[in-house]
């Protein structure tokens, strides 16, 4: 049963790749539903198929079968633009390899989903608050190759929830961080949780899964284990 | 935060890429412009040579009119020897004189010794029908030259026209669309055309040649002429007295006039020359004609050249650009960016790059040449403007296709 409130649900997703000529199962019969201010924390050991996951969930990858729906639309029906529009306002993506755009300044990587988006009042407001509680003040200006790892983790989920989405979709986000800056970047997504945001992440770190409100282990593709 | 900023922020980051593209369509679009200036200027000298000689020959023949006047003066002129009974009102009526007198003074004159007179030509002139066609014509029968025992034999002037033969004038052979070799019945005997004169804007266009003898028994005067035409006499006009006298010693019963043949005779070399400049002005346009089909032809290899090789570079470049650029694409993706706008990212790109280059090509091209390509208007600088336009989106598409194309998912699961 979908629930309007659900941020979204994962309805039994399948996804498998073709690698040298034998089929890999990434993702076999995946069911969760994702509930506003939730840390939703997903471990496994590598090639469980937990960025494929998060790929599936972002609609960035189309499942060979099953749904993603999200506030009751079938998001995996919709074509690439569509998605795009969807992921544009409803997704924020932080990767482990942060994936800034070397040729942007701090705060114009911040405001870049202003492409997608379009230039809106009061918004750059917000890439203001964002820069003064991630701690980035005073590298607004400065390249990605100028910053430090953390200070790229960070701006990186500026980034993801400049837009202020309903989900951030974050895959092992603290993978590349020390442990004050891994600390620091939780206790962001834990703000972003309650302020009623919900957190699906991907990790391998004990400490990061262990600031999730529900873990959800995975093996070969399958939830193995799923809760609290 | 737009796409034109993300451009420049981009092209400012990664300038190497962005100057050797510009470099490239630089390249091509000052090859292509130079050729077209090239061959605008190649033109524009061409008309400057042909007004340079037409006015030159304009001046040169104005400045032969002044030659020949002079050269006239030094020159003989041509007297008609007539019998004295003629009435000059009749001759100058009928521009040929209708008394008789005997062939053999000829050939007394020539047997003279007299020194100022030249060529000797006899002729019987009489306006007759011919009653074949019921046209009225000008018969003249002429012999030909006849030479001058004291002197030694020179090229005659003139030929004699050959029994069984005809010359006909202009008007004649094009009304009676007669040609060489025709054969034509006049006054009942046949003859053979030998020749058709051009147009000479005078009676001779109305008038047949033959043979002398031959005119004389159909006019029925044998043994008899109208006049003796003594071409490049030797003496100036004001001498005209003493020579009439001294020919009428020799020549009793006749009388001389001057012919008006130094006006033709300037005429006939005016003519001759202004028609060898017409010809040298034609050879001059045939070269340039043929120096231009040269250089379009070097174009024609030079431009498609050059014109692969800046594409093929840019492509490379381009290629360059987006594999670089695979994470930032996958990134734009992933917070909702459409294609159309990463696509824009790069072909925005291309259209500076075209643009720039294209303008900076149009005007190295054109250096040293003042007023260049656009002295033929805008079009040809907005035809090199489009295409090294076209050559920059042309080689951009392709590998900007291919990045968009490529699973934004693969690109960020593989860093």
């Amino acid at each position: 049963m979908v629930e309007v409130s659900d941020v979204m649900v994962l309805d039994h997703l399948c996804k498998s790749y073709l690698k040298e000529g034998r089929k890999i199962k990434a993702v076999e019969d995946f069911s969760t539903t994702l509930r506003p201010g939730e840390i939703n924390a997903v471990c496994g050991p590598s090639g469980c198929g937990k960025t494929s996951l998060l790929l599936l969930a972002g609609g960035l990858l189309s499942p060979d079968s099953g749904r993603v729906l999200a506030e009751g639309e079938n998001i995996s029906a919709l074509n690439a633009n569509r998605k795009a529009q969807w992921r544009s306002r409803y997704c924020g993506f932080v990767f482990q390899q942060y994936h800034l755009v070397p040729y942007l300044t701090v705060y114009e990587n911040i405001i870049s989903p202003e492409l997608a988006l379009g230039k809106t009042a009061g918004r750059r407001a917000e890439a203001d608050r964002l820069c003064a509680d991630l701690g980035l003040n005073d590298r607004k200006h400065h390249f990605p190759g100028e910053l430090s790892a953390g200070e790229k983790q960070r701006t990186a989920l500026a980034r993801a929830l400049y837009p202020g989405p309903k989900i951030i979709l974050a895959d092992e986000i603290t993978g590349n961080l020390d442990s004050r800056n891994a600390r620091l970047v939780l206790d962001l997504l834990a703000e972003y949780r309650n302020r009623g945001g919900a957190v699906l992440m991907v990790t391998h770190d004990s400490s990061a899964a262990a600031e999730a409100d529900r873990i959800i282990s995975m093996e070969e593709g399958r939830i193995i284990h799923d809760g609290e | 935060m737009n796409i034109l900023r993300l451009v420049i922020q981009e092209i400012s980051r990664r300038k190497i890429n962005f100057l050797l593209g510009l470099l490239s369509i630089t390249l091509a679009s000052a090859v292509i412009s130079h050729s077209m200036a090239s061959l605008a200027r190649h033109d524009l000298r061409t008309s400057e040579i042909i007004r340079l000689k037409e006015e030159e020959t304009a001046a040169r023949m104005a400045s032969l009119e002044d030659d020949y006047r002079i050269i006239m003066k030094k020159m003989g002129f041509n007297l008609l020897i007539i019998p004295e009974n003629q009435n000059l009102a009749d001759l100058y009526a009928e521009d040929f004189a209708s008394s008789f007198m005997p062939e053999s003074y000829v050939d007394t004159l020539a047997a003279s010794g007299q020194v100022s007179i030249r060529h000797l030509l006899p002729t019987i002139q009489k306006k007759v029908e011919w009653p074949e066609y019921r046209r009225t014509v000008i018969l003249t029968g002429t012999r030909g030259e006849v030479p001058l025992l004291h002197l030694d034999p020179k090229e005659p002037m003139q030929d004699p026209v050959a029994p069984g033969e005809i010359i006909l004038g202009y008007e004649l052979h094009r009304s009676l669309d007669l040609s060489t070799g025709d054969e034509v019945t006049f006054m009942g005997r046949n003859f053979t055309v030998s020749e058709c004169y051009d147009e000479r804007g005078s009676r001779d266009d109305i008038t047949v040649w033959i043979n002398l003898a031959t005119a004389q028994e159909m006019v029925k005067k044998p043994g008899e002429i109208n006049a003796i035409l003594a071409l490049k006499c030797m003496c100036a006009p004001d001498q005209l007295a003493d020579l009439r006298g001294e020919i009428g010693s020799i020549l009793p019963g006749t009388t001389l006039i001057e012919k008006g043949s130094r006006i033709i005779t300037r005429a006939e070399a005016r003519k001759r020359a202004r028609a060898e400049a017409v010809a040298a002005i034609e050879a001059e346009k045939e070269a340039r004609i043929q120096l231009r089909s040269e250089m379009e032809t070097f174009n024609a290899i030079l431009i498609p050249a050059v014109l692969a090789a800046c594409g093929l570079l840019i492509a490379f470049l381009f290629w360059n650009n987006v594999r670089e650029r695979r994470s930032e694409i996958g990134i734009l993706r992933a917070i909702g960016v459409g294609t159309g706008k990463i696509t824009s990212l790069f072909l925005v790109r291309a259209l500076l790059i075209g643009l720039t280059g294209g303008i900076a090509g149009l005007l190295i091209g054109n250096l040293g040449f003042p007023g260049g390509l656009l002295s033929g208007g805008w079009i040809p600088a907005f035809q090199v403007a489009g295409t090294s336009l076209l050559l920059a989106l042309a080689g951009a598409w392709i590998p900007t296709y291919a990045g968009i194309s490529t699973d934004p998912a693969i690109v960020l699961m593989e860093d």
